[in-house]
Formats: C-alpha cells, sequence, structure tokens
C-alpha cells in the first residue's frame, strides 16, 4: 500500500497532508497523555509498534504469484485506541519513507491516512460491531485485524484512483484497476495478520494479563478470566 | 492456550506455504510486489506522468535487505523481550505466594 515517492501529484499530495495531520496531531496528544497517565503501560505500547514493525517488514508471496506486506497496525487499534495507533504506524511509515526508499515524504499524507488511520478505524470499529454481537473475542479480533488490512489497500486503490482517473472509465474505473492489483494478493496476507495477531494476543493474556487490565480502548475485554 | 496458539501458527505456515505453491504455479510469477505492480498501472493509465519528486536515499539491494532485516529484529527483540520480562514477572509473584509471602 505504499504508494511511491512523487507518484501523486502535488496537490493531491498536499491535500492528503492536510486529511492525515490532525489525526496525528490528536495521536500524539493520546499518547503523551496515555505515558503521562499511565506510565505502567509504556512497554506494552513499545511491544505494539514492534509488532507492526516485524509486520510490515514482512513481505509474503500470494497466490497470485505476487508479493505484498501486511500492516500490522490492527493490533495497536484494538489495545490503545486508533488514534494512539496513527502514531506508531506514521513512524514505520516514515522510518520506511527515509530509509528503504518505500513509499515516500510527499506520499507520507496519503500513505498515513490508508494505513496509520483507516486501517486503526476500521479494526476500532470492527472489534466493537463484534463485541456488541456477542462474537467470541478471538474471532471478532481475526475480522477486525483481517478487514483493517483489506481497507487500508482498499483507500490506496482509491487514493490513485482519484489520482489517475482512467481516461474511458473515470475513476470508478480506474479504482477497480488498482483494487484488482492489490485485493487478491492481499486476501491470504490479511488472513495471515488476523491469525498472527490473535497468537500475540493470546500470548498477552497468558503473560502481559497485569497490563490489559489498565487498557481503556476496550476496558476489561481482553483480560483473561480468573482461574480460582 | 499455547495449545491453541500452536494450531495458529501451524495455520500462518500452512497459508504462507499454499500461496507459495499455488503462486508459483501462475503465470510470469516473480513474486513482484504489488506496490511496485501499482505504480505500473499508473504508468498505464497515464504514460506522460513523471514522479515529481524522488526518494531522498534510496538502499541498494543488499542494503536494502539489511534495513528489512534491522526492521524486523528490532520489532522481533522487543516483542519478545516484552513477553519474556511479564512472563517472569508473573511468575516470580506466583513463586512469591507459594512460598507464602
Amino acid at each position: 500500500m505504499h504508494i511511491a515517492e512523487g507518484f501523486l501529484p502535488p496537490l493531491h499530495a498536499a491535500a492528503w497532508t492536510v486529511v492525515a495531520l490532525p489525526f496525528v496531531v490528536v495521536g500524539a496528544r493520546r499518547v503523551t497523555r496515555l505515558l503521562r497517565e499511565q506510565p505502567q503501560l509504556k512497554l506494552l505500547l513499545a511491544a505494539a509498534g514492534a509488532f507492526a514493525f516485524v509486520i510490515s517488514a514482512l513481505k509474503l508471496p500470494s497466490v497470485t504469484g505476487s508479493c505484498s506486506h501486511a500492516t500490522g497496525v490492527g493490533l495497536g487499534a484494538i489495545l490503545f485506541g486508533p488514534a494512539v495507533m496513527t502514531v506508531l504506524g506514521t513512524i514505520v511509515l516514515v522510518f520506511q519513507a527515509l530509509l528503504l526508499a518505500h513509499g515516500g515524504l510527499t506520499t507520507l499524507g496519503a500513505n498515513v491516512f490508508a494505513m496509520a488511520i483507516v486501517g486503526p478505524w476500521v479494526a476500532y470499529g470492527v472489534l466493537l460491531g463484534m463485541r456488541w454481537l456477542n462474537v467470541p473475542l478471538t474471532v471478532g479480533v481475526f475480522l477486525a485485524v483481517m478487514l483493517a488490512n483489506l481497507a487500508t489497500y482498499g483507500v490506496t486503490a482509491g487514493q490513485l484512483a482519484l489520482a489517475f482517473p482512467d481516461p474511458a472509465s473515470g475513476v470508478a474505473g480506474a479504482f477497480l484497476k488498482f483494487a484488482g492489483v492489490f485485493a487478491p494478493t492481499q486476501l491470504p496476507l490479511a488472513v495471515v495478520e488476523g491469525l498472527l495477531t490473535v497468537v500475540v494476543i493470546n500470548l498477552l493474556r497468558q503473560h502481559g494479563a497485569h497490563d490489559l487490565r489498565d487498557l481503556r480502548a476496550f476496558p476489561q475485554t481482553f483480560v483473561p478470566e480468573v482461574r480460582s | 492456550m499455547t495449545a491453541r496458539n500452536g494450531w495458529l501458527l501451524a495455520a500462518v505456515v500452512l497459508v504462507v506455504v499454499v500461496s507459495l505453491v499455488v503462486g508459483g504455479l501462475q503465470e510470469e510469477a516473480e513474486f513482484a510486489g504489488t506496490d511496485g505492480q501499482a505504480m505500473d498501472a499508473v504508468a498505464e493509465l497515464r504514460p506522460d506522468y513523471e514522479p515529481w519528486f524522488n526518494p531522498v536515499w534510496e538502499p541498494e539491494g543488499e542494503i536494502e535487505s539489511l534495513l528489512f532485516a534491522l526492521q524486523a529484529a528490532l520489532g522481533a527483540g522487543v516483542l519478545g523481550y516484552y513477553l519474556g520480562f511479564r512472563r517472569g514477572q508473573a511468575q516470580g509473584r506466583r513463586n512469591r505466594v507459594d512460598a507464602g509471602d
């Protein structure tokens, strides 16, 4: 989902930066408040960021004979809330833009919007809905993360379609073309990311239950039942 | 919980291996990145479009691998540290309770 450096016309690049900026600013405030009010969660926050680092570094093969990568933003979004994850996702994207020539500075706003804003909010919203429907937690986590991953790539396809509409079929035609590049490849990767996130949640419930009690995005949701 | 994670990880490996095998059977299977393919699609839709900004720094092939590995290693290291540290703390608490403190 990285739109390469210089691959959005200046006007689009600027517009996405303007759209993304308030989310990053609010997210940064949330992170500051979290670290001030709940310093004991600093380590778990680092772990959530670390998960995004690992996951977004792995380029995985897909059934289409292409490669793509997962995003890793779902875990942090459901633990700390989407605003906090926006900051962590932005850090990952800046790292990749500066050191790996993946994505870019001019397209940072658009990429942040897709991976670090829409992805986390979809994960959060889906899990909220799943909790409301009383779906088992692990199933809800899996679906939330999987859909967040797919939504991120959908947004990227939309951003490219808006910038480069098809001469014949317009924005919609271009969207189908870009989505056709991403969607079939992304599907198994979204499943992999969903499964891995459930594994990490299980590990956290096993070993980090103390931290899970203090989380406020989904209060008390991840705390394992007390065995007497 | 541990047994369930074992199955989940096995499922991850299965999905990746099946993807690799099925993907390898496709015509022109080069396992190229979709990010690059999307930029090729841009070139198809708008052959006259020239990227107007270049990456500030672009690592060479092997250096790129190094940095990707570094990114993954940093992430895995911190995540592993967190889980190990908390596991040890929980163990310590249990031991103290057993000792009757």
